[in-house]
């Protein structure tokens, strides 16, 4: 199954998939208008220290910990996709506490949200990918 | 201070409507052009750190940036223009050499753009490329003059060492140390691909890069940094560099604080010491002299590689070039003015050598005249800026370009003219780690294949379109060519006729 992959040695920290990830989730057509005075919460989050940084969000996990933990159910793996059926969840954050990656995060709304690759959004491809300036993210099928 | 202010020649213009504080023209700037103010949550940004390299135009998400030429300006002299006065007031307070980078922007003569294209009408009919085969493979290095056999009546096919080229095309020297190591990285994989050679430059090679060998031409420079026997042997042919388009007569000289790590050791001399090239090369003060080294290089690569003696396009070019040819180099490669740099004092850049086109055309014939062209394959660089230039230089008589500003610009190169500085945002054309990174060679490598195939295709078209189905036909063959605007003296070092003749 294609995944988000990222590869810190070619991350700049520069932000960018954050911003991609948050105008994705807008289903604007137009990113300044879309994200004007917002500040932006994204699935995707740059983890940086010093020199260092990298993209980090969900992993598709095979077993995944969070769709364990969920009480309601609204985790579902589908396809290889872990999604957030939104009506179902009752923002208890057990699948924040259990997410060894921390790519699991509430939204606005109180909901959870994690990156779903883009499926539920007008983009239909994981928009961090298209929006990396230097390929150290990207969409592939790994053994 | 005030008086030393000089008002910046380019401008950062934010759209504010647009701008939606991501902070990555911020993050992108090595020059540290842009600024956030946290408490208005808004971005402002210093003009005077801008170089127009377009990194933060390049990577704005929303499109809020541009830069623009500023409108600030002198009184109008047409003597005395904006930029000489500027240079003045930068000399006065600094007292220092100007210096610059790439090739220079003054706006001498272009003859490729003065020269046009034949193509087949009615009588000789076009060749479509798609259709039909196509070669643009080249053999570089000396040919043979005679047709020899054995006792048996046998041909004798033992050769003169060449190089084997897919194409027209290869990188010209850029070293690492002026260069990065990621698009050093990034030429040497596309050469490779290409079936195309790139060239260390004077800086040694890499050890990574040992493993594309077979793509590789190793410079020999004035200054002989990181040659070894090993280098020497590991390239398909050793290039001894005499002089340089954009600096003919100088040296080079890259600072001991860019000789850290893997560069002082690939270039073989201890951190921190300035890497001089001299402006000579010691031990070379004729043809015989050259011949030496020649000889040298030769031996000491078992007379497997061909020799390649750079130099630049300057005004007795055609006589030394005759020299080379009997030097017992096998290519001969001419720099033209308008070549590139990672730094030139600016008043050689901008004022010493000749065009490319007349030099080409001029060595061309010279050696054709003396008898000796097929003794010697002929290299032209010094801004090839597209595939019309490669057709025009071949018909002119080269048997391959050099091409290195144009890589560059595959490679995210948008012309800035900084690097000097050793703040490439790019990547290009610095060491710093943090900037080095942004040139991802499994992006650029694949940017260069590109720009060179689709160079390869419009090659072909043109080729077609004249009814040659190899580019050994093109080769010199200036019926090809035509002048538009320009005078008999220059039609006459060329050897064209004039558009309608």
């Amino acid at each position: 199954m294609k995944r988000v992959y990222v590869n810190e040695k070619w991350c700049l920290g520069c932000h960018l998939c954050e911003y991609y990830c948050a105008f994705a989730g807008t289903n604007e057509t137009d990113m300044a208008r879309a994200l004007k005075d917002i500040k932006i919460n994204p699935k995707i989050k740059i983890e940086e220290h010093g020199d260092i940084s990298f993209a980090v969000s969900c992993r598709h996990c095979d077993e995944p910990l969070c769709v364990k933990g969920c009480i309601t159910g609204a985790l579902t793996k589908k396809d290889g996709v872990i999604t957030i059926d939104k009506e179902r969840c009752i923002h208890c954050y057990t699948c924040i506490l259990c997410c060894p990656f921390g790519a699991v995060s509430p939204s606005e709304d109180g909901a959870i949200q994690k990156c779903e690759l883009c499926v539920k959004n007008s983009a239909g491809v994981p928009q961090c990918v298209r929006g990396c300036p230097n390929a150290a993210i990207v969409f592939e099928e790994r053994g | 201070m005030a008086v030393d202010y000089i008002y910046p020649d380019y401008e950062i213009v934010r759209n504010y409507d647009r701008c939606i504080t991501c902070r990555v023209c911020e993050r992108q700037c090595a020059n540290e052009a842009h600024r956030y103010l946290e408490d208005e949550n808004k971005m402002i940004c210093d003009d005077a750190k801008c170089v127009n390299c377009h990194r933060c135009v390049s990577l704005c998400p929303t499109k809020a940036l541009k830069i623009v030429k500023t409108d600030h300006c002198f009184k109008d002299n047409a003597n005395w223009s904006g930029k000489t006065i500027k240079e003045i007031y930068k000399q006065a307070g600094s007292g220092g050499v100007l210096l610059s980078s790439m090739g220079t922007p003054e706006n001498y003569p272009v003859y490729f753009d003065k020269i046009l294209l034949n193509a087949s009408q009615v009588t000789n009919p076009p060749i479509d490329p798609l259709r039909e085969p196509m070669e643009t493979k080249v053999f570089l290095g000396s040919k043979s003059q005679t047709v020899r056999r054995d006792a048996n009546g046998r041909l004798i096919t033992d050769m003169p060492p060449h190089i084997s080229l897919s194409m027209p095309i290869m990188f010209s020297a850029m070293s690492y140390g002026s260069i990065s190591y990621n698009a050093h990285e990034s030429l040497a994989r596309a050469a490779e691909k290409l079936g195309i050679l790139y060239n260390t430059g004077e800086g040694g090679l890499h050890e990574d890069f040992y493993k594309y060998g077979a793509s590789t031409i190793v410079q020999v420079a004035s200054g002989r940094f990181g040659v070894h026997v090993d280098y020497l042997n590991s390239g398909a042919a050793v290039e001894i560099k005499m002089g340089q388009g954009a600096k003919p007569g100088i040296g080079g000289h890259l600072p001991g604080k860019k000789i850290v790590g893997d560069i002082s050791k690939t270039r073989m001399i201890p951190e921190g010491s300035d890497a001089i090239s001299p402006a000579p090369h010691h031990d070379i003060y004729s043809i015989e002299d050259l011949r030496q080294l020649v000889f040298s290089l030769k031996e000491a690569t078992g007379y497997k590689k061909p020799v390649i003696v750079k130099i630049a396009a300057v005004h007795n070019v055609s006589a030394i070039a005759s020299g080379i040819a009997r030097s017992g180099a096998d290519i001969i490669a001419i720099d033209g003015f308008r070549g590139g740099t990672g730094a030139a004092p600016t008043r050689i850049r901008d004022n010493v050598g000749i065009p490319i086109e007349l030099a080409l055309a001029s060595v061309d014939q010279r050696l054709r005249n003396e008898g000796i062209r097929d003794q010697v394959s002929i290299v032209v660089g010094g801004s090839i800026r597209s595939s019309a230039d490669i057709v025009k230089a071949v018909a002119l008589g080269a048997d391959c370009v050099y091409i290195g500003t144009s890589a560059l610009l595959a490679l995210g190169c948008h012309l800035c003219r900084s690097c000097q500085t050793g703040k490439c945002n790019w990547g290009i054309a610095t060491q710093r780690e943090d900037l080095v990174k942004r040139l991802n060679p499994n992006v650029g490598y694949e940017r260069l294949v590109n720009l060179v195939s689709a160079w390869q295709h419009e090659i072909k078209e043109m080729m077609g379109g004249m009814g040659i189905n190899s580019i050994e036909s093109l080769k010199g063959n200036r019926l090809m060519l035509r002048g538009v605007g320009l005078n008999e003296k220059e039609l006459e070092i060329l050897g064209i006729r004039h558009a309608g003749e």
